[in-house]
């Protein structure tokens, strides 16, 4: 039977809401639950899942409600007091801070603010950004969901006050060594990045931590700058700054292929720019920005591995081996095709991370596989609807590894395991869990993203993968490198259907 | 010079609005930040948000 409690002018963020709803669904006796805010689409949420009642229906996005399928009314009341429980922890959490409830009381409180962290719904966020904005604040904006006149204008206008406005959508910057949102801890250097696509930011600052460079500034600039709608503003203007920047002597450009025009436009300033400049549009045609004297990488690794090497002063030599060593990646490669089942003919990748799940897909049509090979983002909306990102809750990866994991046709898994702030406090623990929960000899490959200093540790995390019986790359495309290898020595895998 | 190039020569002075997780990364890592208790302007309420926009 359907329960529901209702607080009405009751506020509280989506996220800690979602992972009380996850929480909740563990309860014996509960079958769907759902906590949040009576917004359209958790009211839609809601009658997907059959909890919808003619009550919650008439809630308006500033009411609180619980919602749960329980078997009686003990069940119920243990739903109701977990739900006290988990708010009241996260109230305690952060009881010693005075928290104002407007940006206005914020000035107050810290009257040089300077950066303006947004994670608001997306229909409210042009609004608070363009508050910041008027009040000589930068803004990175997590929130997604905006109109892109909206990002256009409000870039328009930050372009016109000569400040940033990064995002919307964008999940990740490291500005004077403080990492945002979703980021690594990196050491400081002279490499000064500026990225359009999130997760493959993270790979590239992570490996050159990895190599022992550092970072200057990671600007974001949200997926959609380097589109016509938006005109690529906010990466022109990062750009600008940086090779101003006398702490930058390296820069970095990542992004999807940009429109032509758009990537002529910001090849050219940032050839004009004089600085050695390390280009990654993953899957992009090198041949422009070698024509204009910039360094062409061939994939996140190649560039991060390509502009430490600059930063050192040494020649940007391409990178495409594995860290390990080939004879020994070799050994490791017939060891895992051995454990290809009869009927594995298919790759499955199952990613967190959207640019790395890209990258992935383009460097195995680069190696000219075919095949019934899929690659899934569980960051994508159609996955994220009413849920935390993959990152912050893996539920759904980790269930569809399982399945994968036990299909007969799949012949090997390639994971990434994203960890750094922002991202599951034990996301490699999380991960690990599932690999032994799915009891399967089909090899799995994981990638680790991170660096030694994230609070989850690299090594940590590797180890803990490694225990679990996967076998960890150190970059997503030594992972790719690595499942060719093994798809090479196994033989007969090649012979799949076409898709 | 401009104003982006002003900030990296400055200490990061972080407002937080939304998702409190993001605050409490920075305070754990004792970086200046305020969160604020932010709630949709109005309640929610767009007819009385724009109304109360026209006011400013």
């Amino acid at each position: 039977m359907t329960n529901l409690h209702i607080r009405k002018n009751t506020y509280y963020d989506s996220v800690a809401l979602m992972l009380i709803s996850k929480d909740l669904g563990q309860i014996p006796g509960v079958g769907e639950a759902l906590v949040g805010m009576g917004t359209d689409l958790n009211k839609e949420l809601a009658q997907n899942i059959g909890l919808d009642t003619p009550e919650l229906t008439a809630l308006t996005g500033n009411d609180f409600f619980v919602a749960a399928d329980c078997t009686d009314d003990a069940v119920w009341q243990t739903v109701l007091d977990r739900v006290e429980e988990l708010l009241a922890a996260k109230k305690q959490a952060g009881a010693s801070d005075y928290c104002p409830a407007t940006l206005a009381g914020a000035v107050k409180l810290m009257p040089d603010i300077n950066m303006a962290l947004l994670s608001v719904p997306g229909k409210y966020a042009a609004d608070v950004a363009r508050d910041c904005l008027a009040r000589d604040i930068h803004v990175m904006m997590f929130s997604d969901n905006v109109t892109i006149e909206d990002e256009r204008s409000l870039k328009e206008y930050a372009v016109e006050r000569g400040l940033l406005m990064m995002g919307p959508d964008c999940g990740t910057a490291i500005i004077n060594g403080v990492p945002l949102a979703f980021a690594n801890v990196v050491r400081r250097g002279n490499i000064g990045i500026v990225g359009a696509s999130g997760t493959g930011t993270q790979e590239v600052s992570a490996i050159i931590d990895q190599l022992g460079a550092g970072v200057s500034q990671v600007i974001g600039t949200g997926g959609r700058d380097l589109k016509q709608g938006v005109g690529g503003l906010m990466f022109a203007q990062a750009l600008e700054a940086l090779i101003a920047d006398a702490a930058t002597e390296v820069i970095v450009l990542i992004s999807k292929p940009p429109d032509a025009a758009i990537q002529e436009r910001i090849l050219t300033q940032a050839a004009k720019g004089g600085k050695p400049t390390v280009v990654c549009f993953i899957g992009g045609d090198p041949a422009e920005a070698e024509r204009l004297g910039l360094v062409a990488a061939r994939s996140l690794e190649d560039a991060a591995h390509k502009a430490a090497a600059l930063s050192k002063g040494a020649v940007a030599a391409a990178y495409d081996g594995f860290d390990m060593g080939e004879a020994a990646a070799l050994t490791l490669a017939k060891e895992a095709a051995g454990r290809i089942g009869a009927n594995g003919k298919c790759l499955r990748g199952l990613y967190t991370g959207g640019t790395l799940c890209d990258e992935a897909a383009k460097l195995l049509a680069g190696m000219g596989l075919t095949g019934k090979h899929s690659f899934i983002d569980y960051g994508d909306d159609q996955y994220t609807v009413g849920r935390p990102h993959p990152m912050i809750d893996p539920t759904l990866r980790n269930e569809a590894l399982i399945k994968a994991a036990n299909d007969p046709e799949t012949a090997l898994i390639l994971l990434d395991c994203v960890i750094g702030y922002g991202a599951h406090a034990d996301a490699a623990g999380e991960l690990a869990k599932a690999i032994i929960e799915a009891k399967s000899g089909v090899p799995i490959v994981v990638s680790v993203c991170g660096t030694e200093g994230d609070p989850q540790g690299l090594t940590a995390s590797r180890d803990a993968l490694a225990a679990a019986g996967a076998i960890v790359m150190p970059s997503n495309a030594q992972a790719m490198r690595f499942a060719k290898l093994v798809l090479d020595v196994g033989g007969g895998v090649l012979d799949a259907p076409q898709v | 010079m401009n104003k982006v190039n002003e900030l990296f020569a400055k200490e990061l002075k972080v407002v937080n609005l939304g998702v409190k997780s993001f605050y409490e990364d920075l305070k754990a890592q004792q970086k200046q930040v305020v969160h604020v208790e932010w709630k949709p302007v109005a309640g929610g309420n767009q007819r009385l948000a724009d109304m109360l926009k026209l006011l400013q």
